[in-house]
């Protein structure tokens, strides 16, 4: 698809124009459309079923579109060849290994299909299985059968690198250690399209997170600003000093506080005036404002709220849960 | 070592592109991939070789002497060694490949392949290099255990044919092994759809004993599957009254005739991905 504002395809790593995609009478994608630049890191996330998985696969050239346009590395993976699959590496949501096989034996047959694969042990090393690079298979955790497979989608050095929930069941080190090696990946100009559940991963991993929900994107956007998370209200509270009440706060405060278990909160669109005049009016009182906190809603939170899997009143509900530590 | 260390820093700043794996190079590979899963499974090893090596063992020791007077007043041995032969090629090539790639398949390891630069095509051509392999392998070591233990005799003119015969055999059973494969519901029924088409045939198509003088029904219902085929056109490149070269053409063709049949159904009900894995999502990764 020619772009109207005519710049070269040379940064467009992905390109995602109404895709859908039926099962039968079962709308699974409902045309959505994106785009990932060249040594970008994409996570597209999304409750169960969202249409996340279907929509890699499209892309990975498994599985024949219903409708729109792609184009991934400049060519449709429908029907793309050899080309293709030689730039790409894919790390299946779920898929099998020859489980009578050693580590390093797996990565040395899959690093032949490439024409300029990555060296063998230092994969394996990268990977953190370096210890276990002579034990077959059926012998690995579920959690170092994961890193295989991330191993086997990164010897062939690709340029577009397909994660789909690539941390799943992983310790938090070890998913600590796979986060280095994504970002060590993207250093290197590798562009990634990640899937994931886990809101901490795209916060980390990600320079933009897609979010889908029912087969449609239902938001995009930096991780900081997803949802309008960065125009939202913050919400500053701390202990209401000991024999003062709401009244004996300063009187210019831009909204009403409000009390809840011995704790003022207040929301504000201008959390720097609201702290400005708390904090001059305690040290003038020579008051130490305890448990004090300026909260904004956390990715998670506002991916609850877009999927419409979390508590419609979920900003009042972090609120509340911020507030009530007792102790 | 400065080899590696060259494609290291390669691949580390993208700058060296490489050039695509020739085909046989890859080929070879691909071989080794199934060999060492071969040896390492310990069933197919013991299927494909120690099993019908036993039976070779038992029957022959078991018939002694004795002498088939349909086939000419031959040994027993004469006659048991090739058809163990053919026993142990289906084994290795129908057998083992039937199951081994439904179970690849189901376990998702073919969908991995799939997304690899490796061509299909590729995939299958090294499976089949190794089932011949292993019926080679297998062949080898009847004929061997015949020769050594049951003073089976070997006629150098029948040789080509006993060859070409076993390739054809070997060949044809792949394709079905495939096709088998192919239209298999799922991983775990795959042996045991293997032996029951298989298993039962055998008995009807002179391999553990000539149906020389069986009902004429029997005969025709052996003569309609490739296995009686396959063990009398090897038979014959063991019998002393065979005249002329040993080529039985007739086997041959109806052994080619189920070989284009199963490549026809291998080809159209081919599948990369997991069968379970269409309906729905009933596949989820161990651990997970």
């Amino acid at each position: 698809m020619p772009q109207e504002d005519g710049e070269d395809m040379g940064g467009i790593a992905v390109e995602v124009s109404d895709l859908r995609k039926s099962y039968g009478a079962v709308e699974a994608v409902k045309g959505i459309s994106f785009e990932l630049a060249e040594g970008e890191c994409l996570a597209m996330v999304g409750p169960n079923g969202a249409g996340k998985t279907t929509t890699v696969e499209i892309l990975e050239g498994f599985r024949p579109r219903s409708g729109g346009d792609v184009r991934v590395l400049g060519l449709d993976p429908e029907t793309a060849g050899r080309d293709f699959r030689e730039r790409i590496g894919i790390v299946l949501q779920s898929s099998g290994l020859d489980r009578n096989l050693t580590v390093r034996e797996l990565v040395y047959f899959y690093s032949g299909y490439y024409p300029h694969p990555r060296n063998v042990d230092e994969t394996v090393e990268l990977v953190g299985l370096a210890e276990k690079r002579d034990t077959r298979v059926k012998a690995l955790s579920g959690g170092q059968q994961r890193r295989l497979d991330l191993a086997l989608g990164i010897v062939g050095d690709p340029d577009l690198i397909f994660l789909d929930e690539p941390t799943t069941g992983f310790d938090p080190s070890a998913r600590r250690h796979s986060w280095e090696l994504v970002d060590s990946l993207r250093d290197l100009g590798k562009s990634i399209l990640l899937t994931t559940h886990y809101m901490d991963e795209a916060q980390n991993l990600a320079d933009r997170v897609v979010v889908i929900a029912g087969g449609s994107i239902v938001a995009e956007g930096s991780p900081e600003s997803l949802g309008g998370r960065d125009l939202a209200e913050a919400v500053i509270s701390f202990r209401l000093p000991p024999g003062l009440s709401l009244a004996d706060l300063p009187g210019a405060l831009p909204s009403q506080p409000q009390l809840r278990d011995g704790h003022v909160l207040l929301r504000t669109a201008t959390p720097t005036v609201a702290l400005n005049l708390l904090t001059g009016w305690a040290v003038g009182r020579g008051e130490e404002l305890e448990a004090l906190t300026v909260m904004r809603p956390s990715l998670e939170d506002v991916y609850l709220q877009l999927t419409g899997e979390g508590d419609a009143a979920a900003p009042a509900a972090l609120a509340a849960k911020e507030v009530t530590p007792n102790g | 070592m400065a080899d590696t260390a060259a494609s290291a820093a390669g691949s580390a700043t993208g700058v060296a592109r490489g050039r695509r794996p020739a085909v046989l190079p890859l080929l070879g590979r691909q071989f080794r991939y199934q060999n060492l899963l071969f040896w390492r499974n310990p069933f197919s090893a013991f299927f494909t070789i120690a099993f019908p090596l036993m039976f070779l063992l038992l029957f022959c020791s078991l018939q002694g002497g004795s002498r088939l007077t349909e086939r000419g007043d031959i040994r027993f041995a004469q006659f048991f060694t090739p058809s163990i032969l053919v026993f142990a090629a289906i084994s290795a090539t129908y057998v083992n490949l039937a199951t081994s790639v439904a179970i690849a398949r189901d376990d998702g390891i073919l969908k991995r392949l799939r997304g690899t630069p490796m061509p299909g095509w590729l995939y299958v051509a090294g499976r089949v290099l190794h089932a011949t392999f292993a019926a080679v392998l297998a062949s080898v070591i009847m004929v061997a255990a015949g020769i050594l233990l049951f003073h089976v005799k070997l006629f150098p003119h029948l040789l080509p044919a006993a060859v070409v015969t076993l390739l054809f055999g070997t060949l044809s059973f792949c394709a079905l092994g495939l096709a088998l494969a192919a239209v298999c519901p799922n991983g775990e029924a795959a042996p045991a759809m293997a032996n029951f088409t298989w298993l039962p045939v055998a008995f009807i198509s002179s391999i553990f004993y000539p149906l020389d003088n069986a009902p004429q029904w029997l005969q025709t219902l052996g003569g309609i599957f490739p296995v009686k085929h396959f063990a009398e056109a090897m038979q014959a490149t063991f019998s002393p009254f065979t005249t002329g070269s040993g080529f039985r053409w007739h086997d041959l063709g109806v052994i080619l005739l189920w070989a284009a049949g199963g490549t026809i159904v291998a080809v159209r009900k081919f599948q990369w991905e997991p069968r379970a894995a269409n309906g729905g999502r009933r596949r989820r990764r161990r651990g997970a």
